[in-house]
């Protein structure tokens, strides 16, 4: 479990302390895996980098399975790295070491590791990011996807507890992305360890993270499950992030409403309700017609959803409503 | 042929050539290992405790570079000179091949430490933030992670310390320093025998010439990039 108590952390500039994270409380669970989303400049990387010390914060305090690790000294700061992984967009791997040396390379720092059990957990590593043929090549002959499976293998090589990833997918093509995504809800599965995420794209939220957290200028404005900031969301920024990530354009989407009669509705369906045949039923039920103004199925990790937007006329609203409703359909009246 | 060979190279001894290449030899070598030896480590210094770096130190840093410069602005010839005094009491002479090294090491050590200096910032700082969050310490990222990332950068700055030495070397020939250079200035100038200059010069170029092209494959060797 990672807590943040009243965290706060600003950077000297020219003499003067400018704020890069005003104070901030929050807890990640162990085991689960966080997103951070937010913009450019506001404040994820300062975030992440307390985490292990990267950056020393400079007000609060760092509980990390209920030590503080704002007090370590650097003998204790140097333990505790090796049980925190990071990867990084830009990969940071050694030019000058093979595939093999690279995921070597923390275990050889910690100085605890025999030379055979280096070897048999660099192979081991090596299956598991599927890079066995590539060991022995050097990082300038793999391809951005091998690098940062690469950068993966390396940062689980000492068995951390939690993994650090500033924007590992961003340097990244879709398919990639997708892939290098997978590896990583897959090891959170298998290892059971905690995952950091920081990212610019909800879509990446949706796919792999339980809850997130969204930045804002230095603070976080909304954090929950995914689901209900996704579904739900309530700050501005969060919106933006929300609605760019499905494409929408909302002038056009205000245009459409505009032009369509009667109630607007948006529902949303969460898991097995998303399959369901509800919306003839209930315009049975009730008499309302409908017309569909937009929607979408997805999924967000691995719970389906879909939103509808509806117009409806005629026909007994409440009704209709209450049957949404007993469905378990979440409501939302547009207009 | 013979007769036209000893028209043009009449002055020429090449007994005295050959000892002369081989004294060069001896001096640009000597001096190199030991620029190298001292300027590495000044040179990883000046990064450490250079701006924003892992061990900054405004005033260590003001006063290692400032004796930087003073070594590398004063002019070589001079450099010569003044250090008569200083070659003396470390090894009893000032003449001959072993008296150029000091002087030579004097011009080369701050040299070399600069394009040290110089390899080591162009190594990216995420790699050396990756190693910080391995848990490392500050010898690890240095003989980890630092060098290693350099040493392509680091072998070019060899070479470079090499070819400069061996210009100073044939320039310590003013203080009676031996080599070619020596050869050149007793001979090829003072006595106007051209073709011993000529030859003298033409070596010159050919041993700078092998130098840079050994310099260039190492670089091209250690470079993964
Ligand atoms: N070393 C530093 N010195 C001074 N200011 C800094 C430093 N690092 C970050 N900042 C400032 O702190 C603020 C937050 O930066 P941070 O890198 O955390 O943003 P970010 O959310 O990660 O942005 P991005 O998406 O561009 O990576 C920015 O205004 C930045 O200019
Ligand atoms: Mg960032």
């Amino acid at each position: 479990m990672i807590v943040f108590d009243q965290v706060q952390k600003s950077y000297q500039v020219g003499g003067r302390a400018i704020p890069a994270l005003h104070p901030t409380s929050m807890t990640i669970e162990t085991g689960e895996v966080f997103g951070i989303v937010g913009h450019s400049g506001a404040g994820k990387s300062t975030l992440i980098r307390l985490i292990n010390k990267l950056e020393p914060a400079t007000g609060g305090r760092i509980l990390i399975d209920d030590e503080d690790i704002t007090r370590y000294s650097s003998a204790d700061l140097r333990a505790f790295r090796r049980k925190v992984g990071m990867i990084f967009q830009h990969f940071n791997l050694l030019s000058s070491k093979t595939v093999a040396d690279n995921i070597a390379f923390p275990m050889k720092l910690a100085g605890i590791y025999s030379k055979p059990e280096i070897r048999s957990r660099v192979e081991e590593l090596l299956a598991r990011v599927s890079l066995s043929e590539h060991a022995n090549k050097y990082p300038s002959q793999l391809s951005g996807g091998q690098k940062q499976r690469v950068g993966i293998a390396r940062a689980l090589a000492c068995r951390p507890t939690i993994l650090l990833c500033d924007e590992a997918t961003s340097a990244l093509d879709p398919q990639t992305t997708q892939s290098v995504l997978k590896l990583l809800a897959d090891i959170n599965k298998e290892l059971g360890l905690t995952i950091v995420l920081i990212t610019h794209e909800m879509d990446v939220v949706r796919r792999v993270c339980d809850r997130v957290a969204v930045m804002d200028a230095g603070r976080v404005v909304e954090m929950g499950p995914v689901s209900k900031v996704f579904l739900h969301p309530q700050h501005p920024t969060t919106r933006d992030f929300v609605f760019e990530s499905e494409s929408v354009d909302r002038d056009e989407l205000q245009e459409d409403l505009q032009k369509a009669e009667g109630r607007i509705l948006r529902l949303t369906f969460k898991g097995e309700s998303t399959y369901k045949p509800l919306l003839g039923s209930v315009a049975r039920q009730s008499g309302v017609d409908f017309s569909i103004l937009s929607g979408r199925i997805d999924h967000i990790k691995d719970t389906p959803y879909g939103q509808l937007t509806l117009s409806l006329v005629g026909g007994d609203l409440d009704v209709a409503m209450r049957a949404l409703e007993a469905a378990d359909v979440h409501v939302e009246v547009v207009r | 042929m013979e007769a036209l060979m000893e028209n043009l190279m009449g002055n020429v001894d090449w007994l005295e050539i050959g000892v002369a290449s081989w004294d060069t030899l001896v001096m640009v070598g000597m001096s190199l290992l030991f620029s190298i030896i001292i300027g590495l480590p000044i040179g990883v210094l000046l990064f450490l405790f250079g701006k924003r770096q892992l061990l900054e130190q405004p005033v260590a840093y003001a006063v290692l570079s400032f004796v930087v410069n003073v070594l590398r602005s004063v002019p070589f010839i001079i450099l010569l000179i003044v250090m008569i005094p200083f070659t003396v009491m470390l090894i009893g002479t000032s003449l001959g091949v072993a008296g150029a090294i000091p002087p030579l090491v004097a011009g080369g050590a701050p040299f070399f430490a600069r394009l040290v200096e110089t390899s080591l910032r162009e190594v990216d700082r995420g790699i050396i933030e990756a190693t910080q969050a391995m848990g490392a310490n500050i010898r690890q990222i240095i003989f980890g992670a630092l060098l290693p990332e350099a040493l392509p950068g680091i072998i070019a700055g060899i070479t470079v310390t090499a070819i400069t030495l061996v210009s100073y070397a044939a320039m310590s020939g003013v203080i009676g320093g031996g080599g070619l250079g020596d050869l050149a200035i007793r001979f090829g100038y003072q006595r106007f025998q051209t073709d011993v200059m000529v030859i003298t010069v033409a070596l010159l170029v050919i041993f700078v010439q092998l130098l840079q092209m050994a310099g260039d494959r190492l670089v091209l060797y250690f470079s993964r990039k």
